[in-house]
């Protein structure tokens, strides 16, 4: 039987209520974790559809917005727990703990720093901007990992978990409450923006660029309004993650991170509104049953993977509604 | 999620079906890269646990995956729904890092196998914490004292550019008297160190120090041996274990290294460890199965005296430590790190194997730069 | 700095260059006739290297753990080819790259599964152990100059495969047009094979020839791997000439760029920061080469003008 796809988000949205609530009633904290872990890669994955899905860029750097997100939350929360100045030139702070604001902070910053990235490597495509994009991954990676001033390697500890008003974080369900919020907030974002002009014209710009330039249309700064959105909603997610984990470090920066959203995409289906979303279930699903199988685990995941390619065309998404993928 | 029960859980002692009544949280590397040296701290845990005679001991044991962000998730799985009394298993200082205090914190006892990042040494040192390895700098400072001890006026000294890395010159520094005549940091995961030999072969040093863990140390002593330059070489164990000496070959050979541990330390407890290790698993047990091992025979005298649902009581037997270590004394300081003795060790070859034998002490009963910091 | 130094370090970097050279021709090729891109093209080089090690345990022959490399590696290379790429060729690069992921996980693991966790042994042969004198004075390994010697003639080989042969004629058909050639009553899917296997012999040479100056361990070939896409990246994807160029841009710039960052420095910092500071920008460099020559010709040096 195949499945609407309307039905099948709506499905997914209620499992992703019940699954946690089920976990408090039965007191598995660990599965809230998970859950959550799954949420906030799929938050980082929207970000990504947005310029892979509609616009047919693969970034195979989409981890340096995640680290910054990360690193901002750290940064931030470090100094609010050392109760030191964060020196910044002209004005001074003493850090933050307060979610809302550090959020705030890794949406700029990742916006910021898609904006220079985006400046100069959407001039190149395809494949060179595949590889362009790792590059600058690379370049953060390093820099990271010699930043002695943050942790270098070893990273940066947060002891406490920072402040949502009017709610207790260190409660596993009450930070998976807000992150599932954030998801939706995001989703309900991504499916207006496909339906929108702009949308739709960076739809247009990857199938056809010259036609979209015929219209009047800039498809260079369309795709770079796109690239700019789509870093500060993954430098959200990895604010979130740093938060799961309170703990950043440069793995956040690797190249290993930026393939796995893209694998997290394909495996729910490119540019479909919750491929991310079911992609990102099944792989940390995967990740920790197959784990508990075999220390040999790679194989297997590496197997299933292979799999999904080669015979799941569009995704999970695809092959449960029958609809083919969007092709980049 | 792997499941091991003591070995003596189908003995006759427990004809009712014991249940485990102490549960064991252990977080390690057991895949990808680097999954050697978590290999073998858990072979030579479990081990000590199953030569116990213990069956009431449960031991979960995880793959980190060298992942920070894996090892604080399973870090939460132990404390949230395993509920663990205890956990150990971490190889690495910087996903110690991200483990240790959170885990600490929440009332959990840690014993670390491997890693001893300064933080948790000095200020951020906790009465749950306890390090059965060594303070990160603790091998490279009896380099440099041993450096010392053979006269050694200037040494070129080279180290990864990341935390564990700069602590490594800084303890050889800390110790080494005479000059440098040259320090480099080099790349995470370099494995062409062609530009490094090139500089000490124009150097006028006298000797070379250096940390590269895992396969970097494979690789600079290889090319260290290949170019010619014959001054003498001195690192911490960590690239002379057994497990990747002979991957090493000659290369290593007559190489001195530092270590707390080696196979022919004259007690009857490493006899033993040495040769129960050999006979269950088929290999010469490495520096990090020596530290599995004492971690879990720390943790198993601690469990005759307390139980751990007595914190208090617990780690008051912890920090007794009266246990038989595999390498002889072995107290904790103010700060529950190991005063320990450290050797200076050779390459040797026995037969077809390449391994080490003791040269002399290098650091009597040493302990840490860090210890006056910890307010504990 | 003395100019015996700087002799050796530029040598240094020429060497790297060819080793990254070896990895990169076989990369651009499958791309360039493909239009594959193949992440497991790392997999490749650990499987050479694995051979050679296993070989010479076994026989203590270098020579013949060379070619057990080359087999090995050309026979995976085939044998990926025919189960796995062949299927990849008209799907998106998206789906080749999650593909080509999946196959290094499985290589990665399945290498540890067979030969276990710790590194293998691999010792350069006795002939060409320990250094020689240059010209000049300079003492320089005999074997980073055979290495060096080994690179130009594979590179010298290959321009001759592809400007000479009848087999170089089909592959540079093949990136030109594809349907073209299969008209032409060229069997396709045997050329594709043949080519891959090439790519993954190259790779699995330099995967012997470097594991025995390196620790031949799982997963050694990722990093090299990421170079080598740097590198194709710089010279112009599909362009053997421009892989050349580009490895030798990037090994000189990463061997010289990690030596002179560090005494630049010093000039202004003390000596510690400088190490610190100038190794830290060092392990940047090459990324930054490659950004500045995308900016620059965002189709690489030698690329085919988009």
């Amino acid at each position: 039987m195949r499945l609407n796809e309307k039905y099948f988000n709506a499905l997914m949205i209620a499992g992703l209520l019940a699954l946690p609530l089920w976990a408090v009633v039965a007191d598995q904290p660990f599965t809230i974790t998970l859950v959550t872990r799954a949420v906030i890669l799929a938050l980082a994955a929207v970000g990504l559809n947005i310029i892979l899905g509609i616009g047919g860029m693969v970034s195979f750097g989409h981890a340096v917005f995640f680290g910054i997100g990360g690193y901002a939350m750290g940064i931030l929360a470090y100094h609010a727990q050392t109760y030191t100045a964060l020196d910044l030139g002209p004005f001074s702070t003493d850090g933050t703990k307060s979610m809302p604001v550090i959020w705030l902070v890794a949406m700029i910053l990742s916006g910021l720093v898609a904006f220079f990235i985006g400046l100069l490597s959407l001039r190149t495509s395809g494949v060179y901007f595949i590889m362009i994009t790792l590059a600058f991954g690379q370049m953060f990676f390093y820099f990271a990992i010699s930043w002695a001033q943050y942790g270098g390697e070893d990273g940066l500890s947060i002891y406490v978990r920072n402040d949502f008003p009017g709610l207790n974080t260190l409660a596993p369900i009450q930070f998976y409450g807000i992150c599932f919020t954030l998801l939706c907030v995001v989703l309900f974002l991504f499916a207006r923006l496909q339906a929108s002009p702009f949308g739709l014209a960076l739809n247009a710009a990857r199938q056809t660029p010259t036609r979209v330039e015929t219209v009047g249309l800039n498809p260079m700064r369309l795709k770079l309004l796109a690239f700019v959105l789509s870093g500060a909603i993954t430098g959200l997610a990895g604010a979130l993650f740093a938060d799961l984990n309170r703990f950043v470090s440069p793995t956040m920066f690797s190249w290993q991170l930026s393939g796995e959203l893209i694998v997290l995409i394909i495996i729910g289906g490119v540019g479909r509104l919750m491929g991310p979303v079911i992609g990102a279930c099944v792989f940390v699903a995967l990740e920790h049953f197959l784990g508990e199988l075999t220390d040999f685990w790679h194989v297997y995941l590496g197997v299933v993977l292979l799999c999904i390619v080669l015979f799941g065309r569009g995704g999970l998404i695809g092959l449960l509604t029958g609809k083919e993928g969007v092709h980049v | 999620m792997k499941k091991f029960l003591a070995a003596a859980a189908v003995s006759a002692l427990c004809s009712t079906g014991a249940l485990a009544e102490v549960k064991v949280g252990m977080i390690t590397t057991l895949s990808g890269g680097g999954a050697g040296l978590g290999i073998d701290v858990r072979d030579g845990f479990m081990l000590a646990i199953a030569q116990s005679g213990r069956d009431d001991i449960e031991v979960v044991i995880e793959d980190d995956q060298r992942k920070p962000d894996i090892a604080v998730q399973l870090s939460d799985k132990m404390i949230q729904s395993e509920r663990v009394d205890v956990m150990t298993g971490i190889i690495w200082s910087n996903l110690a890092m991200a483990v240790v205090p959170a885990a600490v914190n929440q009332n959990v006892i840690y014993l670390s196998p491997n890693a001893g990042p300064s933080p948790l040494a000095g200020k951020g040192c906790h009465q749950n914490y306890f390090n059965v390895a060594w303070q990160n700098d603790n091998l490279h400072e009896a380099a440099g004292a041993y450096a010392n001890g053979t006269g050694y006026k200037n040494s070129f000294i080279l180290a990864p550019n990341y935390p564990a890395g700069v602590d490594a010159l800084t303890g050889y520094k800390r110790f080494f008297e005479g000059d440098l005549a040259g320090e480099i940091y080099t790349e995470l995961g370099q494995t062409d160190y062609a530009a490094e030999i090139a500089q000490i072969r124009a150097s006028d040093a006298d000797s070379v120090f250096f940390f590269l863990p895992g396969g970097m140390g494979i690789s600079f002593l290889k090319q260290y041996a290949d170019s010619g330059i014959d001054l003498p070489v001195v690192g911490p164990a960590f690239s002379f274990d057994q497990g990747i000496l002979q991957a090493v070959g000659d290369a290593a050979l007559g190489v001195v290294n530092t270590s707390q541990w080696n196979k022919d330390i004259d007690n009857p407890t490493n006899a033993a460890f040495v040769e129960s290790f050999q006979a269950e698993y088929g290999r010469l047990p490495s520096l990090y199965a020596s530290q599995g091992f004492d971690t879990a025979n720390l943790f198993l005298s601690a469990l005759d005296k307390a139980d751990p649902s007595d914190a208090d009581a617990f780690r008051e037997a912890l920090r007794a430590a009266e246990f038989e270590s595999t390498r002889g004394d072995f107290s904790f300081g103010p700060n529950h790190h190991p005063v320990q003795t450290i050797y200076a060790r050779e390459v040797i070859k026995e037969g077809d194997v390449f391994t080490n034998k003791i040269l002399g002490v290098a650091l009597e009963n040493h302990s840490d730069a860090y210890a006056a910091e910890c307010k504990m | 700095m003395s100019s015996i130094l700087i002799i050796e370090q530029i040598l240094n970097g020429l060497q790297f260059g060819v080793m990254l050279f070896l990895m990169a021709a076989g990369l651009t090729l499958i791309f360039g006739v493909m239009g594959l891109i193949n992440l497991a093209h790392g997999s490749l080089y650990m499987v050479g290297a694995f051979a050679a090690a296993a070989v010479a345990g076994v026989t203590g022959s270098f020579l013949l753990a060379l070619v057990a490399a080359l087999a090995a590696a050309a026979l995976a290379g085939a044998i990926v080819e025919m189960v796995v790429i062949r299927r990849l060729y008209n799907a998106p690069h998206l789906d080749q790259v999650l593909a080509t992921f999946a196959l290094i996980l499985i290589f990665s693991e399945g290498t540890r599964w067979v030969f276990g966790s710790f590194p293998l042994f691999l010792d350069i042969p006795d002939a060409l152990s320990g250094p020689v004198t240059l010209p000049g004075g300079i003492e320089y390994p005999l074997y980073r100059l055979t290495l060096i010697g080994i690179g130009l003639a594979v590179a010298v080989g290959l321009w001759a495969l592809i400007e000479r042969t009848r087999l170089g004629i089909q592959i540079r058909a093949g990136e030109n047009d594809r349907e073209m050639i299969a008209a032409l009553g060229v069997d396709i899917s045997k050329l594709y094979t043949l080519v891959f296997a090439l790519g993954a012999a190259l790779a699995g040479l330099a995967g012997a020839l470097v594991g025995a100056i390196q620790s031949v361990q799982v997963g050694m070939g990722e990093p090299v791997l990421i170079l080598a896409f740097v590198v194709i990246v710089i010279g112009g994807i599909g362009s053997v000439r421009g892989a050349f160029i580009g490895a030798l841009l990037v090994g000189l710039t990463d061997t010289l760029g990690g030596v002179f960052l560090p005494e630049l420095f010093k000039l202004f910092m003390d000596n510690g920061a400088a190490q610190k500071s100038g190794s830290a920008l060092a392990s940047m460099g090459i990324y930054v080469l490659m950004g500045l020559v995308l900016i620059w010709r965002p189709t690489g040096l030698f690329g085919a003008r988009a």
